[in-house]
């Protein structure tokens, strides 16, 4: 028995089903992660589960309660991340992070030596008397976070915690999540990225249409492909225009192969079976096209999505940071 | 308890953030002023301070009260940290309470501002103040749970203060402060009695010009029922709305 476990959650607005009888338990301590592209239902489900969205049918509970229809009496347990920023703006991050903390019912001490702990944790301390407007985005995001775990809740719901910022705050975010994790935290994260999901997740559930298509640990979700042999050829400048040709006139001369090019030179060649390089090499070769390295790439979870979801990356990334300009 | 300090300090952090900012202090005290200065001007004669004090207090405790909350709740919810308080473990109803009791507060102490000016144009020692002061309470609360509902009934700043103003200005004219309800135009006055501030200007005009003709008990009683009536239907538009 998980800790929060989800049964059959279902929402609709009107006739459309924004979330199709999701099922999925997550034990404690667990890292738990819903992956899927923009308009997927991720949000809905854990708008559904903190409260802030009605449960068409189905039932939720955490720690063995039901509390479906009864969000408040679980509550305390919970901390929660939006996907945006939701701090108030004209304040400063150390009365933010009171305030929120005052909302849990904690004496005035206790939330200020927490905020004080917090801002240092999340090296903000110099940033605690600045209002909250005059943080970049990074650094809401992790004000948020801490906002969020303020209370030392239970379980922490992270909504796409790293999207829209930049490299250093997001890995510096990453971290952050693994050390609350080893520190006891229970987290459900939403994201579209999927090495996010395979960095950080323990389990991930691969949610498309407002449907569960596939649950499972990184290791169990990897079987999926691991029978799959990937290799990528580093072609010559200049064979770009090659894009088409090569790999159509790759797949009609090894039936057993896919092949496609990518933008950077590259050319990824897939099979079911072994692949003998040399006939490779010696094919790009009568084409005139060199060959400046040859790798074997371990299947990635990228794979296992698209097996899976039938989904291009690419374009979930794409729409996912557009959806965020 | 603890709810109570999630109260407390959604009360502090309002009355910080927004009620007490100079611009609103300032508004708090100009409004009545430029009010006495118009019906002054008006009635181009002495000025009847008793006579005039009940209406200015009436509009100070309207306009305080729903010119501030309606764009306040809208703005948070757009800016999605009225979410925070959703999500927080605190029962909607205090929390509604706890966001409108900045108002309320503030609604008196708008209300109380002509009362300081008068003190020096009148004698008003003969005035029943808890009672003035309960009815004040009773004008803050109601009309703080009018700009609540207004506030829940609409998703932007703009359509808050333009929904605000449709129910304000004809409270005004039709609440019988200016004009005798008696002398509206009979098909005017079944909406007259449809408005609270008509029952809050009776209360204050009995207790301190001595002219108001309902009864006392009656006015508080639909005043009360009025609150809870908008109230209720608040918090229902919340969770209906805004829990989706």
């Amino acid at each position: 028995m998980g800790i929060l476990e989800a049964r059959h959650l279902t929402k609709t607005y009107g006739d459309f089903t924004a979330v199709d009888a999701v099922d999925f338990s997550i034990s404690e301590g667990e890292i738990f992660g819903l992956l899927g592209p923009n308009g997927a239902g991720k949000t809905t489900t854990i708008n559904m589960l903190i409260g802030l969205a009605r449960i068409t049918s189905g039932s939720v509970s955490l720690d063995t309660a039901d509390y479906t229809g009864n969000v408040k009496s679980v509550q305390p347990l919970m901390g929660i991340v939006p996907d945006e920023s939701n701090l108030y703006e004209e304040m400063d991050g150390f009365h933010n992070l009171c305030f929120c903390a005052a909302l849990y019912g904690m004496p005035k001490q206790r939330r200020e030596q927490r905020a004080r702990e917090l801002l240092d944790r999340f090296d903000l301390t110099e940033a605690g008397s600045k209002p909250f407007k005059a943080y970049s985005r990074g650094m809401k995001r992790k004000l948020t976070i801490a906002a969020g775990i303020i209370h030392e809740p239970k379980i922490l719901f992270l909504d796409e915690p790293t999207t829209g910022i930049d490299v250093s705050s997001a890995r510096q975010i990453r971290q952050m999540i693994l050390d609350l994790n080893r520190q006891g935290t229970t987290i459900l994260l939403t994201t579209h990225y999927i090495e996010e999901a395979e960095r950080l997740c323990h389990r991930i559930a691969f949610l498309v249409r407002g449907k569960i298509v596939r649950t499972g640990t990184i290791n169990e979700l990897m079987k999926i492909v691991e029978e799959q042999t990937i290799v990528q050829f580093k072609l010559g400048n200049g064979h770009l225009h090659l894009d088409k040709v090569i790999p159509n006139e790759f797949t009609n001369e090894f039936t057993e192969l896919t092949a496609e090019t990518g933008s950077d030179g590259t050319l990824t060649v897939r099979s079911r079976v072994p692949v003998d390089l040399m006939p490779l090499m010696r094919f790009l070769d009568r084409k005139h096209v060199p060959v400046f390295e040859a790798k074997i790439i371990r299947p990635s979870l990228e794979d296992v999505f698209v097996k899976v979801t039938g989904l291009e990356i690419a374009r979930m990334k794409q729409e996912k940071e557009k959806s965020m300009q | 308890m603890k709810p109570w300090i999630g109260f407390w300090n959604i009360l502090l952090k309002d009355m910080r953030n927004y009620y007490l900012k100079p611009p609103n202090v300032s508004w708090g005290i100009i409004f009545p002023v430029a009010w006495t200065l118009m019906v002054f001007i008006k009635s181009s004669g002495a000025l009847d301070v008793l006579g005039l004090l009940p209406g200015v207090m009436c509009l100070s405790v309207l306009f305080g009260t729903t010119s501030m909350l309606a764009v306040t709740i809208t703005f948070e919810r757009r800016s999605r940290s009225f979410e925070r308080l959703l999500i927080a473990p605190i029962d909607l109803n205090l929390l509604m309470l706890a966001k409108t009791t900045g108002a309320i507060v503030f609604g008196i102490f708008n209300g109380f501002v002509p009362v300081v000016f008068a003190f020096f144009m009148t004698d008003l020692s003969g005035v029943n103040w808890p009672l003035v002061f309960g009815s004040v309470f009773l004008i803050a609360v109601t009309s703080t749970f009018l700009g609540l509902f207004i506030a829940v009934s609409v998703s932007e700043v703009f359509e808050a203060q333009t929904f605000s103003n449709f129910f304000r200005f004809p409270m005004i004219f039709l609440c019988g402060l200016f004009f005798p309800i008696q002398a509206l135009p009979v098909f005017l006055q079944p909406l007259s009695y449809a408005m609270p501030l008509t029952y809050g200007a009776d209360i204050l005009k009995t207790l301190i010009s001595h002219d108001g003709h309902m009864g006392l008990l009656m006015n508080f009683g639909i005043l009360i029922a009025f609150s809870l009536l908008l109230f209720g239907a608040s918090t229902r538009n919340v969770k209906r709305k805004w829990i989706y």
